[in-house]
């Protein structure tokens, strides 16, 4: 083998950004003396440069290390939405860190650490590659959610993310390890080959897709899984949730759908009731519950939980081979929709947030249409967007996936999703109407990057849901080639 | 029997004997080197099976670096002397049903199953060996391997940011 | 083909038997006679001060992750150096970056001062 064979190229974006963090991981010890300054701006400038290193590489699907990784339309459609989300979160982090004192050049260093794992994920087309992006995803997540410390949430945030995580990548290992003892393979195309020649213990194969199932359901937030969610959103830094929520469930999402739709097929028919099942539990418990919270980011954190359960609705729909293309596509929108809204939701929360937890309660947003009106409608546009009311992406995204869902005949779930929303109305609108109805004197902060990944999140979701059918016309295309 | 399954049978005794000393005695010390014994017999049946560089994976990383990690953090914790957990009160008993329900299952399967299942065949000379392992690990698993290198680099940093204050005394 | 471990096997069985027999004969065969100097932790030293089991500071527990990520790292050095001479340069850049990344990790290490005992 030579080094020309193993299509370095191909894995350009993740080089730059292994790389350039190891530069500034050595700049931010040796150079600077106002280096928690500088780092954010050089880690977006190798954000940018891994972003046009990627985005021409949409086309035809490309290998690198003997088939471990493909870079497909999926992942390069899902990398340019984690290097631009990778983007936004440095533009939200900056002024917050400063602002509560926990400004260190190594945050950044760990976000692009954790940004390269997501895109090993989106391309990893090997169940090892698979389990070690997950804890180069995941690693960064936990040290990032302690980076509050001596604060005790914090520290409790990463610590419980830390040991559940762990648990979690224990099971996806141990399913692999069956996947492998029922097939002999780790790659995904040789595990589907070996399944269709028939196993003589076709058990572990399905025992090993489930605990793979559960790891990665931990990852994205899926009920039953989701214990940790609200207490390590909560916890953790804020700067540090908004980039947690969107960048955990891209990746878990993406193995979730590359694995099981290129090496699971053959079990569809067992899996697909658990998946059934899954999905509900996460759309009733995520929605339900958000109804009965008063913290601002427990009630984002059950609503990401219940926003897993409507990107897993199109997920259900894996076994049917006429269905899968339409559902990837959606899944793929949809996660461009959360993505765009969460982090503009985020942004308000971090706008009004102070020391010591104070601003995070439903009631310190009282009076904030009069005070602030810019803030206040973007946050309503956001709200709107999460619950599913046009013009917004939410909207978009959710039609998307109903469309999907009920192609691949499965009414039950989408009256449920129907119902959820509706519920979900309930206490996002419940914001909008403290927002705008209620008296109040909410002290809010004003910060140039915050402001304007504020503006251009909320205006985003509204013009992105004016695209929206090119928008998913270059889904569609994306996982054209994918199967 | 042949002088492996003799040898298997010896050291099963010298596994379950240390497994249970490092669950009954009270000091948490104690508890470790008996692990480490624990993790050497271990070791020992990876070579029964063929496996010579997970043998001394598991004596290099297991039982030396890893068990030094825990005697740290045992004496780090001041948790030499364990006062009886009662949190774990109404666990214990159901953990004993457990543990006798799995006994009993793994007993039926060896008694009753065994015949059923398809012969294993040895594995051929050399495989599992240290040279087996760098051929594969350096040409068809290069990038794990590599991923390897970062995550380990990601858990040092994570380490000595967790641990050290963020500026530097003067 | 366990057979070919007979020199550890061996090492292991006198060792353990030296290490026995220094404590049991020891016990057997020397001369008792108990003072309170003797007993003492340290003779002739300083009187320690508190009880022996008290807790360590976190800085041990660095080293010890240190220790660990070390070890691994000299793990994944051992297959790949008897395999030296057959990957040839290839496998020379292949270990190259991989203790690249690593060095990055020891000289950041280094100047945070994590191997600093001060």
């Amino acid at each position: 083998m030579t080094v020309s064979e193993l299509g370095l190229l191909n894995i350009l974006p993740i080089l730059i950004l292994v790389v350039w963090a190891c530069v500034l991981l050595l700049l931010d010890v040796f150079v600077f003396p106002k280096r928690e300054q500088v780092t954010p701006l050089l880690s977006a400038v190798g954000l940018v440069v891994a972003l046009i290193y990627t985005i021409p590489q949409f086309g035809q699907p490309k290998e690198a290390f003997n088939g471990m990784l493909v870079i497909d339309g999926f992942a390069v459609f899902l990398n340019v939405l984690v290097l631009i989300s990778g983007l936004v979160a440095v533009a939200l982090s900056y002024d917050y860190l400063n602002r509560m004192g926990m400004a260190r050049g190594e945050y950044y260093v760990m976000m692009l650490f954790s940004i390269s794992g997501i895109m090993l994920m989106t391309s990893a087309a090997d169940l090892i590659v698979v389990f070690l992006a997950l804890e180069l995803l995941s690693i960064p997540l936990y040290i990032l959610a302690a980076f509050g410390r001596p604060k005790m949430e914090s520290e409790e945030a990463g610590i419980k993310y830390f040991l559940l995580g762990a648990f979690a990548g224990g099971f996806v290992l141990y399913g692999i390890a069956l996947v492998y003892g029922a097939t002999g393979q780790t790659g995904l195309t040789g595990i589907v080959e070996a399944a269709s020649g028939g196993l003589e213990n076709p058990v572990f194969l399905l025992v090993g897709a489930a605990l793979i199932l559960v790891g990665l359901g931990f990852k994205v937030a899926a009920v039953p899984f989701h214990m940790w969610t609200p207490d390590v959103y909560e916890g953790a830094p804020t700067s540090v949730t908004a980039f947690m929520a969107v960048g955990a469930k891209v990746g878990g999402f993406a193995a979730l759908l590359r694995v099981f739709m290129i090496a699971f097929p053959s079990i569809s028919v067992d899996i697909t009731p658990v998946l059934w099942g899954l999905t509900a539990a996460t759309l009733i418990v995520g929605n339900v519950l958000a109804v009965a919270q008063r913290n601002i980011k427990r009630l984002l954190a059950y609503s990401s939980i219940s926003h897993a359960g409507f990107i897993l609705m199109a997920f259900v729909t894996y076994g049917d081979a006429s269905v899968r293309p339409e559902a990837t596509a959606a899944v793929l929108f949809y996660m461009v929709a959360f993505a765009i809204t969460s982090f503009g939701s985020w942004a308000v929360v971090i706008a009004l947030e102070h020391a010591e937890d104070r601003g995070l309660e439903l009631e310190d947003y009282a009076g904030l249409g009069r005070k602030r009106p810019a803030l206040a409608l973007a946050m309503a546009i956001f709200m709107f967007s999460f619950t599913g009311v046009p013009p917004t992406m939410g909207f978009a995204g959710k039609l998307y996936i109903f469309r999907a869902v009920i192609q691949g005949e499965y009414y039950g779930l989408a009256v449920l999703g129907v119902i959820v929303s509706v519920i979900s109305a309930y206490y996002y609108l419940r914001v909008v109407v403290v927002m705008y109805m209620r008296e109040g004197d909410p002290e809010t902060h004003s910060e140039g990057w915050l402001n304007l990944t504020t503006a251009v999140t909320a205006v985003g979701t509204v013009v992105l849901f004016i695209f929206s059918a090119p928008l998913f016309d270059w889904a569609a295309q994306a996982v054209l080639r994918m199967f | 029997m042949t002088p492996d399954v003799i040898l298997f049978l010896i050291l099963a005794v010298v596994a379950i004997a240390s497994a249970l000393g490092m669950l009954l005695s009270k000091n948490a010390v104690y508890s470790a080197l008996y692990l480490i014994l624990n993790l050497a017999t271990i070791a020992v049946f990876y070579l029964l099976l063929g496996a010579p560089f997970i043998a001394m994976v598991q004596v290099t990383v297991y039982a030396g670096a890893i068990m030094v990690l825990f005697l740290f953090v045992i004496m780090l914790l001041g948790a030499e002397q364990l006062r009886r957990a009662r949190t774990l009160g109404w666990q214990q008993p159901v953990a004993v049903v457990l543990a006798v329900v799995l006994v009993a299952e793994a007993t039926y399967i060896i008694f009753t199953k065994t015949s059923s299942l398809p012969d294993i065949e040895a594995a051929e000379a050399g495989f599992g060996s240290p040279q087996a392992i760098g051929e594969l690990l350096f040409n068809q698993y290069l990038l794990p391997f590599e991923i390897t290198s970062v995550l380990l680099l990601v858990a040092m940093i994570g380490a000595i940011v967790m641990t050290r204050d963020g500026k530097k005394k003067e | 083909m366990l057979i070919n471990y007979w020199p550890i096997a061996i090492l292991i069985a006198v060792s353990t038997f030296l290490a026995v027999a220094v404590v049991v004969f020891g016990h057997l065969i020397g001369p008792r006679r108990p003072s309170e100097r003797k007993a003492a932790p340290y003779e002739s030293g300083m009187e320690p001060i508190g009880p022996g089991t008290r807790r360590m500071p976190v800085r041990f527990y660095l080293v010890a992750v240190l220790f660990i990520l070390f070890d691994i790292e000299v793990i994944f050095l051992f297959p790949w150096a008897v395999n030296f001479r057959n990957l040839g340069v290839f496998g020379l850049i292949e270990m190259f970056v991989f203790i690249v990344i690593l060095l990055v990790g020891y000289v950041y290490a280094w100047k945070k001062g994590a191997l600093e005992w001060e």
